[in-house]
């Protein structure tokens, strides 16, 4: 089949030894320190009392899930714009952590709301379109893994990329709609100045945190790529 | 010019996959009985209660097009794999959006052929009660069906060629279709109700904002995806 791609071979280089880990360091110490800060200054809530402090790692990273897919739709297009094998990867990590990062909003979202609302779930339009968001990148990931030709996986994945970060605010909309029309839904819009510090701290402890994570699952994917090339190589009698 | 050749070719092929269809039937046939039988069984699930079953008809009959729609999606681009004729049509000159645009045209044929057996069936065994506004409840399929068979075909084209493609597509649409389902469920409950027309026109124009957005989107990335 035509195509417009240059040869992959020889592009993928392993990454070297790199400041990032020190970078890592620097997140998880800051992360720990905005917690414990957070969680110190801010009073107990009047009504849910000290329940309130999960709000410090629930919000964040909801806020962190949205920002992901944005970074999935941003490489995807680049992709299929330069078609540079390193962008593919670097939506590929970020879609993983975008993942994980639902994945723990959700579970957080529901340990808070056992206590507060007396159920475990509820179809309010912020839990019902994080879950459509989960299951879109679900979607994302599985078509990684049900293909091997990497430059189809590259294409089709940065399409799908693109399609369900495009979808995103079309489902928050909709779902929306469809609670409002049945119930109003109360919504805690505001919040006391005391836990907004927290709130901010924490906000940029997970942003580290996510581009830490995101780096790293990147150079694991160089890796695997640069291994893959080198074994071709040397299958084909090239040597190095 | 070249549009004009381009909807001659997007012409051909639905007109080639349609004549396919007609003249063996049996897949249309057995997609339309497998909707049917899934209509029964919610029926089951909903319980023999008239009232119960009547006020979920819009979202079982939706359901249904959504689960018999998969299939016929996958079967559209089976046939050509089953005789190496997706590579030939690739490589044919003349811009491959064509090709999209045929499998959309005959996708929706199939749809919604299928669909107004369901809704006939739907409407005979849940017990609806046709509304004065019958003509709004059109736009909403025609819409609907549009929304369904535009990102179905799209995403047909890859899982139809991939390894574990029976689970893959349903993977990938379901989650996307969300807004269309939610959109025409609804519409189509709020006229069933009657007298909820402006909740119907909400409805209605999302409906028509998710097809323009995808029709776009999708004519636009097809040839990310059926070059490789």
């Amino acid at each position: 089949m035509t195509t417009s791609a240059p040869p992959l071979a020889g592009t993928i280089v392993a990454p070297r030894a790199s400041r990032w880990p020190i970078f890592g360091w620097f997140a998880f110490l800051f992360l720990i320190a905005s917690q414990i800060t957070a969680i110190v200054i801010s009073p107990p809530d009047r009504d849910m009392g000290d329940l309130q402090k999960i709000m410090y790692v629930h919000v964040p990273a909801a806020w962190m899930t949205m920002l992901a897919p944005l970074t999935v739709l941003v490489f995807g297009l680049r992709y299929l714009w330069k078609r540079r094998e390193q962008d593919d990867l670097l939506a590929a990590a970020a879609a993983e952590v975008a993942t994980t990062f639902a994945g723990l909003t959700l579970a957080l979202g529901m340990i808070w709301a056992r206590p507060t609302w007396g159920v475990w779930w509820t179809w309010d339009a912020r839990l019902t379109s994080m879950l459509v968001l989960f299951l879109i990148l679900a979607g994302y990931l599985a078509v990684r893994a049900l293909i091997d030709d990497p430059e189809r996986r590259a294409q089709w994945s940065a399409v799908v990329g693109i399609l369900g970060a495009i979808n995103v605010p079309i489902v928050y909309m909709s779902v929306r709609w469809w609670r409002t029309i049945h119930q109003i839904q109360s919504s805690p819009s505001t919040v006391d100045p005391a836990y907004v510090i927290g709130l901010r701290l924490n906000a940029f402890a997970f942003l580290f945190v996510m581009i830490y994570f995101i780096r790293r699952r990147y150079e694991a994917a160089l890796m695997e790529r640069a291994a893959e090339h080198a074994s071709r190589a040397a299958a084909l009698g090239g040597g190095r | 010019m070249s549009l004009q050749r381009d909807w001659r070719r997007a012409r051909a092929i639905a007109w080639k996959d349609l004549t396919a269809e007609r003249r063996s039937k049996a897949g249309f046939n057995a997609v339309r009985s497998l909707a049917i039988t899934i209509l029964v069984l919610f029926g089951f699930a909903l319980g023999p209660d008239t009232n119960a079953v009547r006020a979920a008809a819009p979202g079982v009959i939706w359901l249904c097009a959504l689960f018999a729609g998969v299939l016929a999606f996958n079967r559209s681009y089976q046939s050509e794999l089953d005789g190496g004729a997706l590579e030939q049509l690739v490589l044919y000159p003349g811009s491959r959006k064509a090709i999209y645009a045929g499998k959309l045209l005959a996708n929706f044929v199939f749809v919604a052929l299928m669909l107004a057996v369901v809704i006939v069936a739907g409407i005979i065994l849940f017990q609806v009660v046709i509304p004065g506004e019958w003509p709004s409840l059109l736009a909403i399929i025609l819409f609907g069906t549009i929304g369904l068979v535009t990102l179905g075909t799209f995403y047909a084209a890859m899982s139809s060629r991939s390894r574990a493609r029976e689970v893959l597509l349903p993977l990938l649409l379901f989650p996307m279709l969300v807004p269309v389902l939610l959109a025409a469920m609804e519409a189509t409950k709020a006229l069933l109700g009657g007298n909820m027309m402006g909740d119907a026109g909400v409805w209605v124009r999302l409906l028509i904002v998710f097809d323009i957005v995808f029709l776009a989107a999708t004519f636009l990335a097809f040839e990310a995806v059926i070059e490789v």
